[in-house]
């Protein structure tokens, strides 16, 4: 059985070489330079929090100064939020989600470069800091007033508030572009209900994406003009409320969280059944809770503010909001572990870390639910048992749903393995190295240890808590070295794969392995939610004749115009006067200008 | 077994039937009636809260801001047989409806700008109170959506000139009156709460 | 490869359990800022109520944890063994959301409760402390009494206390763990003392139970040495107090004696600048913008809480505090003295 060439109509632009990546539109390409760029940043902010907990090894060091020490956890926390974990779920949405849809692209090809290039812009400008020696140094969340040119003159809040604000320009039409995608860009018989979990959680996060993203922006804005152009939105002299913007970033912040871990539960959604070898056990009321988890998010904001006082009604009301959304959480949990249950499990890499997840995540969620108790949480707030439990949501939820997709669909995306061997000392050291680290901060929260503090008392006998979880740190610091290691050796000599390694059952298995340029030759109508399961038949990746005019989109640098010209709006913000910015924003017109006049696809 | 024997691929079908465009637009007005929620939110919350003055009552001129409001509401109006107008593809009317938003909405800016400047010299600026703060971010953004507004139909206007902008272009227009509409819509609020409401 | 997926595992179960055993352990240690020893009845609700929350949760945890391992091992591949292809069962799924539905609901009761509880109005005879925080360093003004001090909070055991929050600078947070919770302090312009009280502040109030020495210090993130932003809360009896509180009102040693080396410190402190920011009762020094310095001899610390409340350490930090404490507002005096610097500082210790 020959296979016919494709007749892919797309502009005569090369395929290799620098130019190719600039210009490109492919979603696999955006999806490669989201990972590769997110990865970067996941080994910066890794080196920020080895930095700190040296620092902290033992009390009254002085390995770190106050400054750098402030300036190390803040962008920690800005860098492994925004530049790491979301970015490289926007990579698997980008190189995955089309395919388990059966689309050749996302819907809008050009503002997916563009919400790509605005990414790799802000983070660039956000560490340009450091080049200033201006790093942020007022917590990833930084309040009111602490963040006003009273108490911070430096650049560093500047550079903060205006890279964020360019950061957040990218969620928003990277959210825009999944919905639309997943809503009208489905193949034949493709219903919601029988989407793969991960398209679904894309689609409930990207959502909060469009709704969130904005008020965070509101409340940056507010930040901006309040040190440059001197208004008075958070001034208390003024008559103005720093609690203001208490209420819009966590607005904004608590849908963050959700942002970041619904995706790791879509992940494990799909590589749990994979590897169990039978499908998810409650696929609706797993998509159900997600839906319904997004939604109460929006109503728990205030359960980071229960130590300022909020008044009694207030408090009752977010405490039982926030106990509810562990409620679905709480099911999804029980939905996997029967989707195990008769099961007949292999211990792949892929699937040691979706198991992980599991206990860990639960962990995370059990003193969440403690700090879901106002009067428990007066205690807790602020403190290292917060700093516990965050992390082991992020690194016991986020972190191992990340390593999970990674480890599955390395094969996919590059053609080779990720060698097993590897994945597992891989996945051992990075679960010893996260306990270590962040099991005794428990204690040492409700010993006394409030957080974010560059030194501790040697009073508190809190040291050998202390040194333990950074021995910790460095386990997970040589775990990472390890997958890198991993990475880099498995490009290079990995074992083939095939277009379906794992035997798993959504559409992205039944291409070859990377996929071609347009995704799918062709695809017979969706019948069923495991479709590779149930009708094997239907798919054939070797048997792929492409019979027909495949028309992609066409390559374009007017996206990256584009995101030059909305870095350069927001960072001339910085000169303090009104009318930088209008250059700017003259620029980004013309190049949107541009890009609109610029067919879609040329030919 | 021949699968390439099947039918070729529809063309662009989408899987609602919604044109991709559109959807998309409606998703990102979606978020913008977030950020204008938090902006008005905002100003609701401050409210009264001026320590000095200059104070609404002080500076607002509810007849000539009603002036405007109508203004804007007729550019509306004006949209709709723009979109009409492309949709049975009459060039001459696209040309005429297009132009009249765009001037309404200029219009609008006019009185938006005399407001502004007249603040400015009743001694309201940006960091005056949190009344100068609140109301000139808001309003400030607004106007600066109803600005790209103006050019986005300019640029329109300029493509129906060339002939370029037929029937089959009739949903650039649908999208473009949405964005419209939905600034029409959030100046509604504004004028209600921030105004009538004083 | 078996090392990988039997030996490793099987000895982490074991080592986790192990380093639990240690932890919990270590728990019965000497933590002078320890959530686990609350000595007012405030700290003691919360405990329980976190009591509460910790059991049922490990329950959920602990069934999630044992039905894991069970599966795990149970169900893993072996050859010859098929797995069962079922999609869901509806009661399973309604008795896993009704289970921790239920959970919830219970831990919500307790919860309420004690929301109520710790917003309650303390009585109209609680002694009055109004805790304002500054970059980097704790005010307490006792309105009742007529005086200021800083750093060191003396109260009494078995009165109710009402603690009004507030800052002069940026958001800090009052925290001493073995009195109960934390809550914000709040900027609210500074108010010189005998203005009338400001609208907004927050409040934290309890009784202490138990004479003691208790630590505490700022947790939410100040800025640049918000890490020693610390303080001692010294519980003693209604009579220790108020001979405490009489030394603060007439310090017996304010204006020393004439021709000694603290009198020599005396003029030097009023001399060299200090007045512009310090004050100690029963002298002209009325400077608001530092901490006030009435009874500074016998504060347990220096530096809000920094340093050991000694000469070699007082004049260091009257020389250049920001070399000790980053960030430091106060001035460098770099240009004093050493007989000025000797003379001042035994002044200072003199002031008990």
């Amino acid at each position: 059985m020959a296979t016919a060439e494709a007749t892919i109509r797309t502009a005569a632009e090369p395929k290799s070489g620098i130019w190719s990546w600039i210009t490109t539109v492919d979603h696999k390409r955006i999806g490669i330079m989201y990972g590769v760029t997110a990865l970067a940043f996941f080994l910066i902010g890794g080196i920020e929090a080895l930095l700190i907990r040296i620092q902290l090894a033992k009390p009254e060091n002085d390995f770190l100064s106050a400054e750098v020490y402030n300036q190390m956890f803040t962008m920690h926390g800005t860098t492994m939020i925004f530049l790491f974990a979301m970015p490289i779920f926007v990579a698997l949405f980008n190189y995955i989600v089309p395919l388990q849809i059966g689309a050749r692209d996302v819907a809008f090809p050009r503002l997916n470069a563009l919400s790509y290039w605005i990414f790799l812009l802000g983070g660039l400008f956000l560490n340009a800091s450091f080049l200033f020696g201006a790093a942020p140094n007022a917590g990833w969340f930084g309040y009111a007033p602490l963040t006003s040119t009273t108490y911070s003159p430096g650049l560093n809040i500047d550079f903060w508030a205006v890279g964020l604000q360019i950061l957040g320009v990218s969620s928003i039409m990277g959210g825009v572009n999944f919905i639309t995608t997943i809503i009208n860009l489905r193949a034949p018989g493709m219903t919601l209900m029988r989407m793969p979990l991960f398209t679904w959680m894309t689609f409930v996060t990207s959502f909060l994406l469009i709704t969130a993203l904005p008020v965070l922006a509101v409340g940056l804005f507010f930040l901006s003009f309040d040190r440059f152009y001197g208004t008075n939105f958070y001034v208390a002299n003024a008559g103005g409320e720093p609690i203001l913007w208490q209420h819009l970033f966590w607005i904004f912040g608590h849908p963050e969280v959700y942002i970041l871990i619904l995706p790791a539960f879509g992940i494990i959604s799909d590589v749990l059944p994979t590897f169990a070898r039978k499908p998810l056990f409650g696929y609706a009321l797993v998509v159900y809770s997600g839906v319904l988890i997004a939604f109460i998010s929006w109503g728990v904001w205030a359960h980071h503010m229960f130590a300022t006082g909020l008044g009694p009604i207030a408090d009752s009301f977010f405490a039982i909001t926030t106990m509810i959304v562990g409620i679905p959480t709480g099911v999804k949990i029980f939905n996997w572990l029967a989707t195990l249950w008769g099961g007949k499990i292999k211990f792949t890499t892929a699937m040691l870390f979706a198991i992980g997840l599991i206990p860990l995540f639960t962990m995370g969620g059990v003193s969440g639910m403690h700090h879901a108790s106002p009067p428990a949480d007066l205690q807790q707030t602020d403190t290292y048992y917060v700093v516990a439990h965050f992390h082991y949501v992020i690194l016991g939820g986020v972190a191992m749903g990340i390593f999970s997709g990674i480890y599955y669909w390395f094969p996919k995306i590059t053609g080779k393995f990720l060698d097993e061997t590897l994945g597992k000392w891989h996945f051992w050291l990075f679960v010893i190295g996260v306990n270590l680290t962040f099991f005794p901060m428990h204690f040492a929260g409700l010993l006394g240890m409030p957080r974010r503090t560059f030194t501790y008392s040697a009073e508190l006998n809190l040291q050998t808590y202390n040194m333990i979880e950074t021995i910790g740190g460095f386990v997970t610091a040589i775990a990472t070295l390890v997958f890198i290691w991993n990475v880099v050796r498995s490009l290079r000599k990995g074992e083939a794969a095939g277009a379906n390694p794992w035997g798993a059952h959504t559409l992205e298995w039944a291409t070859t392995s990377p996929p071609p340029e347009y995704n799918f030759a062709e695809l017979p109508e969706i019948r069923s939610r495991e479709p590779l399961w149930d009708h094997p038949e239907d798919y054939d990746a070797q048997a792929q004749i492409v019979t027909h005019e495949i028309h992609m989109p066409s390559p374009s640098f007017w996206p990256l115009l584009t995101a030059i010209g909305v870095t350069v709006t927001f960072g001339l913000m910085m000169t303090k006067l009104w009318w930088p910015p209008l250059i700017g924003l003259a620029w980004t017109a013309i190049a949107v200008m541009n890009w609109a006049y610029e067919p879609a696809s040329k030919h | 077994m021949d699968h390439a024997a099947a039918a070729p691929a529809p063309h662009h079908e989408t899987a609602t039937g919604l044109d991709t465009f559109k959807l998309g637009f409606w998703t990102f007005i979606g978020s913008e009636t977030l950020f204008f929620g938090s902006l008005i939110a905002t100003y609701m919350v401050y409210k009264g809260q001026s320590v000095r003055g200059p104070y609404p009552s002080d500076v607002f001129d509810i007849p000539l801001t009603s002036i405007s409001t109508f203004v804007l509401l007729m550019s509306s109006l004006m949209m709709v047989l723009a979109l009409a107008a492309v949709q049975r593809g009459d060039r001459k009317g696209t040309l005429t409806w297009l132009l009249a938003t765009a001037g309404f909405g200029a219009i609008f800016l006019g009185f938006q700008s005399y407001e502004f400047t007249h603040f400015y010299h009743e001694g309201l600026t940006l960091g005056t109170n949190l009344f100068g703060s609140s109301f000139f971010v808001l309003t400030g953004f607004h106007g600066a959506h109803v600005t790209i507004g103006v050019i986005w139909l300019m640029a329109l206007w300029v493509q129906a000139l060339r002939g370029k902008l037929g029937q089959a272009d009739a949903v650039k227009v649908e999208v473009a009156g949405l964005y419209w509409h939905f600034v029409d819509i959030v100046w509604i609020v504004i004028f209600t709460l921030v105004y009538l409401l004083e | 490869m078996s090392f990988l997926s039997r030996t490793l595992p099987r000895t982490l179960a074991v080592a986790s359990i192990a380093m639990l055993a240690a932890l919990w352990a270590g728990c019965a240690g000497d933590y002078p800022q320890s959530t686990f020893s609350p000595v007012t009845e405030l700290g003691v609700r919360i405990n329980e109520l976190f009591a509460s929350l910790f059991w049922w949760t490990m329950l959920v945890l602990v069934i999630v944890f044992v039905l894991l391992v069970y599966i795990l091992i149970r169900f893993r591949s072996r050859p010859g063994v098929e797995p069962k292809k079922f999609y869901g069962n509806n009661l399973a799924e309604i008795g896993w959301t009704l289970g921790p539905a239920m959970i919830v609901v219970i831990l919500l009761v307790p919860t309420v409760r004690t929301i109520f509880y710790t917003y309650e109005e303390p009585p109209e005879d609680a002694l009055v402390v109004e805790a304002v925080g500054h970059q980097w360093w704790w005010e307490f003004r006792y309105p009742q009494l007529g005086i200021i001090t800083a750093n060191e909070m003396h109260l009494p055991v078995g009165r109710p206390v009402d603690i009004r929050l507030s800052s002069a600078d940026v958001i800090h947070n009052w925290w001493v763990p073995r009195l109960g919770g934390k809550r914000y302090n709040y900027p609210i312009a500074a108010r010189p003392q005998g203005a009338p009280e400001p609208k907004n502040y927050e409040r934290i109030s309890f009784t202490v139970n138990e004479p003691g020495q208790y630590s505490g210090q700022c947790a939410e993130f100040c800025g640049e040495s918000h890490a020693l932003m610390r303080m001692m809360v010294v519980a003693e009896s209604p009579e220790e107090f108020d001979a405490w509180v009489q030394g603060m009102k007439a310090p017996a040693n304010a204006v020393p004696a004439a021709g000694t080396l603290e009198e020599q410190g005396y003029n030097a402190f009023l001399r060299v600048g200090c007045t512009a920011c310090h004050a100690v009762a029963g002298t002209p020094a009325m400077g608001r913008l530092g901490p006030d310095l009435t009874g500074i001899g016998s504060r347990w610390k220096i530096g809000a809480g920094l340093l050991p409340n000694t000469a070699e350490h007082l004049a260091k930090w009257i020389r250049n505090s920001a070399e000790v404490k980053p960030g430091s507002k106060m001035l460098a005096f770099p240009n004093i003295t050493d007989e000025d610097m000797t003379a001042i500082i035994a002044y200072l210790q003199s002031l008990r």
